[in-house]
């Protein structure tokens, strides 16, 4: 009898993985309700990992027909006391009701385990780019390369052996080379050969087929071929994210934390559309400079506020390093709205003219305190400059902000998928 | 043939070689002294992952795209990486071969109780026993769920995914009621039945042809001659198995409808006898493994210390906690059915005057292996249960019966326990827990308003007061009138023909009418 042991170790698992994705699709609106919960109550920073979600399993049930109720009859084991006849109280354990095979009751709220992915797809996914974003993303494109046939001329490392031998046997063949069983035969006759003028004939025959074999070569240059390679337009696939912070003395940790929870956000959302996302630190008080992270949230600073010095930082490491053909250039200035007024007309100037024609996205948060009642008295400086530019036809994407819990849906609200661009202010 | 020389193995770890070892050792003692006859086997070693793949997708090893399998797959997922939930150590699958999963997880020992376990004995009772000769076809098996899977994706693609999932969702809702619980005059021969289907498909796309539409009919007949009876016969009513009814008679169906609905049904009826014979099927396997890892410690093939590892999962396996123990939930059917098939052992060739007198066919009969073949080979739970279960068990389990009258104010009622006038009435009632007939409700299709206004109307006959959960049979019914699509009632009655609640549902409104 043929018994087969067989190793399943190595197949490739994820057999359930599409019935997985039918049921988060299924469920979706649920699950993104729950993920939306969940993400609340977490860290910023552990937004990105997954985990279990809880979700009602309303949607989710899959009913049959089920008795319940009625005259019980059952056989237990275990009997210690009673004897035929007894009555059994009928409340707390032992109870008919709880404990009959309510499998349906039992498992109103479901929980399961989202992947890190499907977390984040699930967390950002009506979220979408907005529309100007296109036009560039369509247009930047890099050089990849690719095999396109053979060529002539190439360097040695390119031969294509095979081709090679291929054409040079077609010559050989064209050309009608002598074979060297051909010679070997002709020597085994003359060493055969007892008569003389045969063999003289043989011999000279011999030397006409050597010198037809010398002079047709077995492998000529003209056979060589090489491989060729062809380079083909990629598009390209990464972006850059300017982080601009003003860190005057106007600016309190709790604004801080805002905006770095809102970079965090966008850094998550592009990270998800890029394969190489670079983010580009440029703090500011009345000058710019570009930090690293740690600086950026917790160096200590101090001074006056100009905008405009962030903006002619910003559109310098451009110009430097990020060529707006090869990156999509997002850019997101958080601020508590403070700038001197006499910046206001170079800001500007610089944001029209220099930094809004490269960028995809420019999103500008105002962060104030905790409790907010600032922003009823009048709008910032700054707000009112920008609020002037959108007016005036600029892309801008502007909101505010005041508490931790506005952040997402401020976020949500910016990126949300819809016909046309924004209109309204908040 | 009898290399009854060495260990099988040393220690915990094992490789293939060992299995193909372990393997032989067991087919050796399986076959000539346990008399055992098995399909060809076939043993997968997998992954914990892939084990919890194969329990998402009730543990065969392909099968059709669903998305309640992903909430299945998902919730053992999350319990098992909680550690509230261990996997099982095998799945084995009634086919031939008889494929049986291992964990890769598992020691030598536990791989040696595995392949004992379900190559040998689960495999033995597929292949004997008389509900699954009767119901399954073993070699079709796979080859029909292939057919299923590939199916169900063209369906998909011809049909959308969202018309074939809601198909499938009151396919599956009813899926308990499309079973046929009694061989009709045909033989369900799964391949044949899949090229038939095939064929089937393709006549009617060759001979589809409009102009018979158009063909005038002749005149109709009276009302009054389609009276009820003759219409239930034509219905073939009553109709218990209502997917059965709804593809041969739901009057809007597409012909991908009802060939799923077939698909949910033949999958229904194949695993029917697993759940007729739970106890008997793990007491066949514990009882084989426990004969097979004895008899090779005997030999001396496993070690001593290997062979208590083994007793410590075999006592694990078939321990039964007693009512009271929080642990408890029914009756373990590892414990049950092992305890069983000792106790025919005992009885057969060691019985005592009471034994005698219960059994008077078996008792000292002397052929323990005799026996058991042919109680492996011709009964179920309920019978093997109503026939076989021996007072000496009955009092080693301490059983002894409740009956609980929600109308009676004292409290439930001992009825009866493990002494001599209770003995037949415990054995009686064990055997009906675990008969399907008095498990499932009984619902069946009893008249179609044809001549009206289509009204679908069933009966469920309500046994001891036991009526249908309100919100789960409303769905269910609601799945049913979306098949039917016109109203679907559906009348609960006594014994005596009472009415006792009725339920009427009419179908939502298809987006695109079928």
């Amino acid at each position: 009898m043929a018994t087969h042991i067989i190793d399943r170790r190595l197949n490739p698992g994820g057999k359930s993985l599409e019935n997985r994705q039918r049921f988060l699709r299924r469920a979706k609106s649920l699950v993104q309700g729950a993920v939306k919960k969940t993400s609340q109550e977490r860290d910023i920073k552990d937004v990105l990992e997954g985990g279990e979600v809880t979700i009602p399993l309303d949607g989710m049930h899959e009913p049959r027909f089920r008795r319940e109720g009625g005259t019980r009859d059952m056989v237990l084991p275990g009997n210690k006391k009673f004897v035929e006849g007894d009555y059994l109280p009928r409340s707390g354990q032992g109870s008919a009701k709880d404990s009959g095979p309510g499998e349906g009751d039992s498992e109103d709220a479901f929980r399961f385990v989202l992947s890190r992915d499907e977390f984040v797809d699930l967390f950002l996914d009506d979220l979408e780019l907005p529309d100007l974003a296109k036009r560039r993303i369509a247009e930047t494109e890099s050089e990849g390369i690719q095999r396109a046939g053979y060529t002539t001329s190439g360097s040695p490392a390119n031969i294509s052996v095979s081709r090679t031998v291929k054409l040079a046997l077609a010559r050989r063949i064209a050309l009608r080379r002598p074979r060297k069983s051909e010679m070997d035969e002709l020597e085994a006759e003359i060493a055969a050969c007892t008569d003389e003028d045969t063999r003289a004939e043989l011999i000279a025959k011999l030397e006409k087929l050597k010198a037809k074999s010398k002079r047709i070569p077995f492998i000529d240059p003209i056979d060589i071929r090489y491989r060729r390679f062809e380079t083909v337009p990629k598009p390209v696939a990464q972006a850059v994210m300017f982080c601009l912070m003003d860190v005057s003395g106007s600016m309190s940790e709790h604004m801080k934390d805002l905006a770095k929870r809102f970079y965090m956000l966008l850094y998550v959302f592009l990270k998800r559309r890029y394969k190489h996302v670079e983010i580009v630190f440029i703090r500011h008080t009345d000058r710019a400079e570009e930090v690293d992270e740690q600086t950026f949230f917790y160096g200590p600073a101090s001074g006056g506020t100009l905008v405009s010095s962030a903006l002619q930082a910003m559109h310098e490491i451009v110009r430097e390093r990020f060529n707006p053909a090869d990156w999509n250039i997002y850019a997101a200035q958080a601020s508590d709205g403070d700038n001197s007024y006499s910046d206001g007309e170079l800001a500007g100037m610089l944001l029209t003219e220099k930094i809004l024609p490269v960028c995809q996205f420019f999103a500008y948060l105002e962060v104030g305190e905790s409790g907010g009642s600032a922003f009823d008295l009048s709008d910032s400086s700054l707000w009112t400059l920008y609020e002037r530019l959108r007016n005036n036809g600029s892309q801008l994407s502007m909101r505010k902000v005041s508490e931790r819990s506005e952040i997402f849906p401020v976020f949500h609200d910016l990126f949300h998928r819809r016909e046309n661009q924004e209109k309204a202010a908040p | 043939m009898t290399e009854t020389t060495g260990r099988l193995f040393e220690g915990a770890d094992w490789d293939f070689h060992t299995l193909q070892r372990i393997h032989d050792a067991c087919e050796h003692v399986a076959k000539n002294e346990l008399g055992l006859d098995v399909y060809p086997n076939q043993i997968e070693v997998i992954t914990a992952e892939q084990m919890l793949d194969a329990y998402s997708s009730v543990g065969m090893p392909l099968f059709y795209k669903h998305w309640s399998f992903g909430k299945h797959f998902a919730f053992h997922e999350a319990s098992y990486r909680k550690g509230l939930m261990g996997l099982a150590y095998e799945i084995v699958i009634n086919s031939s071969p008889c494929i049986s999963y291992l964990m890769e997880e598992n020691t030598a020992t536990m791989q040696a109780l595995v392949i004992a376990h379900a190559a040998f004995g689960h495999n033995h009772f597929f292949k004997n026993n008389y509900l699954f000769k009767q119901w399954t076809d073993a070699d079709g098996i796979l080859d029909y769920l292939d057919f299923a899977k590939t199916y169900v994706s063209q369906c998909e693609a011809r049909h959308g995914r969202v018309e074939v999932e809601r198909t499938l969702d009151a396919a599956h809702a009813l899926m308990s009621h499309g079973i046929d619980r009694y061989p009709g005059k045909k033989n369900v021969d799964l391949r044949a039945e899949e090229k038939r289907a095939g064929r089937r498909r393709q006549h009617e796309e060759e001979v589809f042809n409009d102009l018979w539409r158009t063909v005038p009919k002749g005149a109709t007949k009276s009302r009054s001659a389609l009276s009820i009876e003759r219409r239930r016969k034509l219905l073939g009513l009553p109709q218990e198995n209502l997917l059965y009814f709804l593809e041969k008679s739901a009057p809007r169906l597409a012909p991908w409808q009802r060939e799923l609905l077939r698909i949910v049904r033949h999958i229904a009826q194949y695993f029917y006898p697993q759940s007729q014979t739970k106890v008997m099927n793990e007491g066949t396997a514990t009882y084989v493994h426990y004969r097979i890892m004895s008899k090779l410690h005997q030999q001396g093939r496993i070690s001593d210390g290997n062979f208590l590892e083994f007793l410590q999962s075999h006592t694990n396996v078939v321990f039964q906690p007693e009512f009271d123990d929080p642990r408890f939930s029914g009756f373990n059917p590892y414990a049950l059915g092992f305890a069983l098939m000792q106790d025919i052992e005992r009885i057969v060739s060691n019985p005592e005057d009471e034994d005698r007198e219960w059994f008077p066919e078996i008792a000292g009969k002397g052929d323990v292996m005799g026996v058991l073949r042919d109680v492996w080979a011709n009964y179920r739970d309920e019978s093997f249960i109503g026939q076989f279960l021996s007072p000496k068990l009955m009092r080693h389990f301490r059983m002894f019966h409740l009956h609980d009258d929600p109308e009676e104010r004292a409290g439930i009622r001992v009825d009866a326990i493990h002494d001599e006038r209770g003995f037949r009435r415990v054995r009686r009632e064990l055997a009906r827990q675990h008969d399907v007939g008095f498990i499932d409700a009984n619902i069946e299709v009893v008249d179609v308003d044809l001549s009206g206004d289509r009204r679908l109307i069933l009966h469920h006959h309500v046994i001891k007061g036991s009526q249908l959960n309100e919100t789960d049979s409303k769905r269910v019914l609601q799945h049913l009138a979306d098949l039917w699509t016109y109203d679907v009632a559906l009348i609960e009655v006594d014994a005596n023909d009472k009415v006792l609640r009725e339920y009427v549902v009419s179908p939502r409104p298809l987006p695109a009418a079928a």
